[in-house]
């Protein structure tokens, strides 16, 4: 199955780039999970907390935001936030 | 005579304290024009997809926002300037300032009336000297801006050009920064941001066409959420290349002084050393014809 390349980025660095299997985010609506093969939306995302379940396994990277936006494309996911804030992996960040 | 020597002496002594001071900021701003340009690199990726984002949301939905509208009725204009905290830099803050003073008279001659806001303390003291009002000033860290500092004049431009004329609105937005092309080359440029104008070519050529977006919870709202970040982001990065541009042109600026300090040396020193060699030459020569005088009785 295809990975979704992730690119994680604030707006003085980027935060976290690479491929992942799945990833969630606080959408407007309600908490959307983004899983490849995904139709392109583009979303505005609450404050909470970006997870991302990388392919090499390893823990969740937990990344807590403010508000930012959300692009997925043919399984390119770009998470824009104005500041990016590692969270301890593995807990809920809230 | 010994005095004319004395005086030669002092200037190359002071010359050379110069130079040691030339030198040194010649090496700060070196080894801090590296970081810039890193600063500039890593904001990048954050510009770039905010501009795709952006692209993607125009193409797609013809949605009308007062950002992207343009307010002809509005009379007031604002000007952004980006200038240094401190000199040294030789023609940097000069030549924005210039460029700036040459869109605000167009802009005066169009007939709009021009409310100023710089950041720098070099562009705050030119206008408090010139008794010029300033609507907006920020200062303190034209060499290393901090996202923070650019958000905070991106919601007070933002937030004037939302408002209504009554209130100090403006119709449009203009800034003028110093665009870093490379170590040698940085020119003042002016852009205008608002209103803004969301074209073709803002995603580059060659790229594959947009896929058809959903958006979350509307177009509207994604709009109204991208463009003031998009205005911020740009603001940022033009901040983020006066600022390498500064530190380039400092370096420059200081890397010719610490040469004029040398040949200042040199020419002193010639001088004191054809001043000593013509002290010598009259002391001989005053030996020798006193002697001379006493021979001949």
């Amino acid at each position: 199955m295809a990975n979704l390349e992730v690119d994680l980025v604030a707006a003085d660095r980027s935060v976290w780039t690479g491929e992942a299997r799945m990833v969630s985010a606080p959408a407007a609506d309600g908490e959307i999970g983004i899983l490849p093969g995904h139709s392109p939306v583009l979303t505005v995302l609450r404050p909470g907390t970006v997870r991302i379940t990388p392919v090499e396994g390893g823990s969740t990277h937990v990344v807590r935001i403010d508000s930012g936006f959300m692009s997925v494309d043919s399984d390119h996911v770009t998470v824009v936030v104005d500041t990016a804030e590692d969270a301890a992996p593995g807990s809920n960040g809230r | 005579m010994a005095g004319q020597q004395r005086v030669y002496r002092q200037r190359i002594r002071s010359t050379q304290s110069l130079k040691k001071i030339f030198r040194a900021m010649e090496l700060i701003a070196a080894s801090r024009i590296g970081k810039a340009r890193a600063r500039v690199t890593a904001a990048s990726p954050y510009a770039r997809a905010l501009t795709r984002a952006v692209s993607a949301v125009a193409t797609h939905a013809s949605v009308e926002h007062p950002l992207t509208t343009e307010r002809p009725d509005v009379k007031r204009v604002a000007v952004l300037l980006m200038t240094s905290d401190r000199g040294m830099a030789g023609a940097y803050s000069a030549s924005v300032i210039r460029e700036g003073e040459r869109l605000i008279q167009q802009l005066t001659e169009e007939g709009r009336e021009v409310v100023l806001y710089v950041t720098g303390r070099r562009a705050v003291s030119y206008y408090s000297f010139r008794n010029r009002p300033l609507a907006g000033q920020w200062t303190g860290a034209s060499d290393a801006p901090a996202a923070e500092t650019a958000e905070e004049i991106a919601d007070t431009l933002l937030s004037a050009f939302l408002a209504e004329e009554a209130d100090g609105g403006v119709g449009e937005l203009h800034v003028v920064y110093t665009q870093f092309v490379n170590m040698v080359t940085q020119t003042p440029r002016v852009v205008r941001m608002l209103p803004l104008e969301v074209v073709e070519g803002v995603a580059e050529p060659g790229d594959e066409p947009l896929p058809l977006y959903e958006f979350e919870p509307s177009p509207e709202e994604v709009l109204d959420a991208l463009l003031p970040r998009y205005i911020q982001s740009r603001i940022y990065s033009f901040m983020l290349q006066a600022a390498a541009s500064e530190l380039a042109a400092r370096q420059r600026a200081m890397h010719t002084a610490t040469e004029n300090a040398e040949e200042l040396i040199r020419t002193f020193t010639r001088l004191a050393n054809q001043a000593r060699q013509a002290e010598i030459t009259q002391e001989i020569s005053e030996i020798v014809s006193g002697a001379d005088a006493l021979a001949s009785k």
